[in-house]
């Protein structure tokens, strides 16, 4: 991973992936690289949906489908890693023209780890997100169901941390009938 | 004496016709399914039949991890099924926790359940799995079903 | 005049997490008005095992038996999906003989993979004898697997470099006495089932996907090729010398369960092809990579060698360090893309893993295919998806 620009190993024409995105984009993009045919961006929440949109519907490119979303803990390795904050989430597109992927990392700070949410663009990123918000306690702005979805609703604290303590008493579980009928109820 | 007897016949009749709760959880319930295939064929056993309701079965056999989630229901399954009821710990994951000490799972069903039969192994074979209900059914057999007891 | 003495509710139903028709721990919440769903929300997570934070405390070695569990229907697929994320970073030479033993294998995983969604898709709508020839093929595949690692199906087979062990003597007649009976038994399943009223009833027009949800959605593998989907990773992506074998993609276009369960037998038969060429042009030479920090040397040598023996101590103890790098790779597991996303720090633990289950992807979509269909449907829906709780929780 570099911080400059991107890498060409020993090809003769630069990545056209990289070359689209920097001709939109230019500044905006705070890294590029491209490393085993998988071009990766940095870029700032703020230009995350826009940057999103054109890799979905830029012709030349059309990253319609989404691969993958998740998060990522950069607990004190922040500069060994290359990394511009505690949290990153990171998303993999991929494009049935082209027939590869293409990597979006998005940095965020302990004390600000909210990013919008991209299920206006792919319904897809619905549970990733939520899985995310779960494990890494990364919030997503304008998600419609953003609550637990792996670990129980009452649980306290995001597992995928590298500072997570589990809890040190086994979980008192009770089971309550009323209560679950009541949540059948209320639909969760 | 005939009291006695009746119960021991009744015991033996209860052993050699366990009726399994479809309780698969993860990898070893696709085990628990290959035993009950054709070419393992618990039902030779007497568990003929896996029923689904919890209310008809009288043994629960915890085939794979049980989760921080999953527990309540564990609980809640094993307290809906009638006496006399047993519950066979299959895998390493439902006796101890198996390979995942972590946060997620529960370190061993009998924490939650109590436990007649461990299965070790990961996933035991079906040959394992009905060695036992051959032993739950000695067990069975030997110190009835204690009715009222649990 | 009529007086309406009651008010009309819909029905909150709650299905599972225990039920035989769920393929798993699946609990869905069904809004219903009569039979018919109106609204059906899955909540899963009963079986997180927290994967990928076990992950970060494994060396890569050590790590090869946690991913058997994820999708444990197709456990050397995950073998392989890990296997390959680091051996992208690794850099180390892949002996052919590996590499073709991988693509025999996990095709051989593909069909008992599929021999179990279609057997127990078959048993939820009350087709049993499907459910036992089925179970009876796969029992052969099993012996094949337990005769390589001597486990049926947490094999741990494939590890990075290679192959744990060479595969053993009898394993070629093995694999072709299965292949001998293998399509004419493919034959059996669907003389059952493909023209059989009752489930075509059952199948036809229910739960149809259209291409564009699909896609929308994120689902991959049958499920999205029946939709008319034409993407195949070991076509459009070929990894472990994929492109040299000659087999077809198969793509359906009606999108509902039926054609889902084409696919899947289509898909039986064109393993049946694959493991037959595989085994055929099956070479000679060593099955793990000669790389020394990689993989352990042969035993022989630890009783001539100093090196040698440092080695075995250093990958025994510590395990081989991966330099510090991200990469996302992705297989076609039997239900889809399974891809592999690893961030190294170069030392010999993964700083993090991640692990792209195509089930998770594909049971979002199950809402949609419900809505306005019966409870019944939702049977025939859930199996024709083929989701696999190990790895939708991981």
């Amino acid at each position: 991973m570099t911080d400059q620009a991107a890498t060409e190993p020993t090809q003769v024409e630069p990545d056209p992936v990289l070359v689209r995105v920097r001709e939109e984009f230019g500044e905006q993009v705070l890294d590029s690289a491209v490393e085993h045919d998988q071009p990766t961006f940095v870029v700032d929440r703020a230009d995350l949906l826009r940057l999103a949109a054109f890799l979905r519907d830029d012709p030349e490119l059309r990253f319609i489908r989404m691969s993958d979303l998740c998060g990522a803990d950069f607990l004190d390795v922040e500069q060994q890693l290359n990394r511009r904050a505690r949290f990153e989430v990171v998303y993999h597109l991929h494009s049935f023209d082209l027939k590869r992927w293409v990597r979006l990392r998005v940095p965020l700070d302990e004390d600000d780890a909210v990013v919008p949410s991209l299920t206006g663009l792919w319904p897809a990123a619905n549970w990733f997100e939520r899985e995310a918000y779960d494990l890494f306690g990364i919030r997503f702005a304008g998600h419609p169901d953003l609550t637990r979805i792996l670990m129980p609703d009452d649980w306290e604290g995001r597992p995928l941390r590298k500072d997570y303590q589990p809890p040190r008493e086994p979980h008192e579980w009770s089971f309550n009938p009323e209560e679950w009928q009541q949540a059948v109820q209320r639909g969760s | 004496m005939p009291a006695v007897m009746f119960a021991k016949i009744a015991d033996w009749g209860r052993s050699q016709s366990l009726w399994p709760m479809t309780f698969g959880l993860a990898c070893c319930a696709i085990e628990m399914m290959a035993t009950g295939a054709s070419r393992y064929d618990v039902a030779r056993f007497g568990a003929e039949l896996f029923r689904s309701s919890p209310r008809q079965s009288d043994l629960m056999i915890v085939s794979g991890r049980v989760s921080q989630k999953m527990a309540p229901v564990v609980r809640h399954l094993y307290d809906q099924m009638p006496h006399p009821k047993w519950v066979i710990a299959m895998g390493d994951c439902a006796s101890c926790g198996g390979i995942f000490n972590n946060y997620a799972i529960v370190q061993g069903v009998d924490k939650v359940i109590p436990v007649d039969v461990y299965v070790p192994g990961c996933p035991p074979r079906p040959e394992a799995l009905i060695d036992g209900i051959i032993k739950l059914q000695k067990k069975i057999a030997a110190e009835g079903s204690k009715e009222g007891e649990r | 005049m009529a007086v309406r003495l009651t008010e009309e509710q819909n029905l909150v139903l709650n299905m599972g997490p225990q039920h035989p028709s769920t393929h798993g721990v699946l609990r869905l919440v069904l809004e219903l008005d009569g039979e018919i769903v109106v609204n059906c929300k899955p909540v899963i997570g009963y079986l997180h095992t927290g994967f990928e934070k076990t992950y970060e405390t494994k060396t890569y070695y050590q790590g090869v038996t946690l991913t058997d569990r994820m999708d444990y229907l197709a456990p050397l697929s995950n073998n392989l999906g890990y296997a390959l994320a680091i051996e992208a970073l690794l850099d180390v030479e892949i002996p052919p003989r590996a590499t073709v033993a991988r693509v025999l294998l996990a095709e051989l995983t593909r069909l008992a993979s599929h021999l179990v969604s279609v057997g127990s898709h078959a048993m939820d709508l009350g087709a049993m004898s499907v459910f036992l020839y089925c179970f009876r093929e796969r029992e052969r595949i099993l012996d094949v697997f337990e005769m390589c690692s001597g486990q049926r199906m947490m094999t741990s087979y494939i590890r990075p470099g290679g192959l744990a062990q060479d595969l053993p003597p009898g394993f070629e007649e093995a694999v072709r006495a299965i292949l001998e009976v293998m399509p004419a038994r493919i034959d059996e399943y669907e003389a059952l089932l493909t023209k059989n009223d009752i489930w075509r009833d059952r199948t036809v027009g229910i739960g149809t996907l259209l291409l564009d949800d699909a896609i929308r959605l994120g689902v991959t593998g049958p499920s999205l090729r029946a939709s008319g989907g034409d993407f195949d990773l070991r076509r459009d992506r070929p990894y472990c010398g994929y492109e040299e074998y000659d087999f077809q993609v198969i793509v359906g276009s009606r999108g509902d369960v039926y054609e889902r369960y084409l696919m899947r037998i289509r898909e039986m038969r064109e393993s049946v092809k694959i493991v037959r060429q595989a085994l055929d042009r099956l070479p000679g030479g060593s099955h793990i990579t000669s790389d020394r920090k990689v993989a352990f040397p042969p035993r022989s040598e630890l009783a001539t060698s100093m090196e040698a023996l440092i080695h075995h101590f250093k990958l025994a103890t510590e395990g081989f360090r991966v330099p510090a790098g991200e990469v996302y790779t992705s297989i076609e597991s039997p239900r889809g893309e399974l891809g592999v996303y690893l961030i190294a720090d170069g030392s010999s633990k993964p700083y993090r893993l991640h692990v792209r289950a195509p089930s998770f992807a594909n049971m979002q979509a199950l809402p949609v295919l419900a809505r306005g269909g019966l409870v019944a449907d939702l049977v025939a829906i859930i199996g024709s998806l083929d989701p696999i709780f190990g790895e939708v929780d991981r």
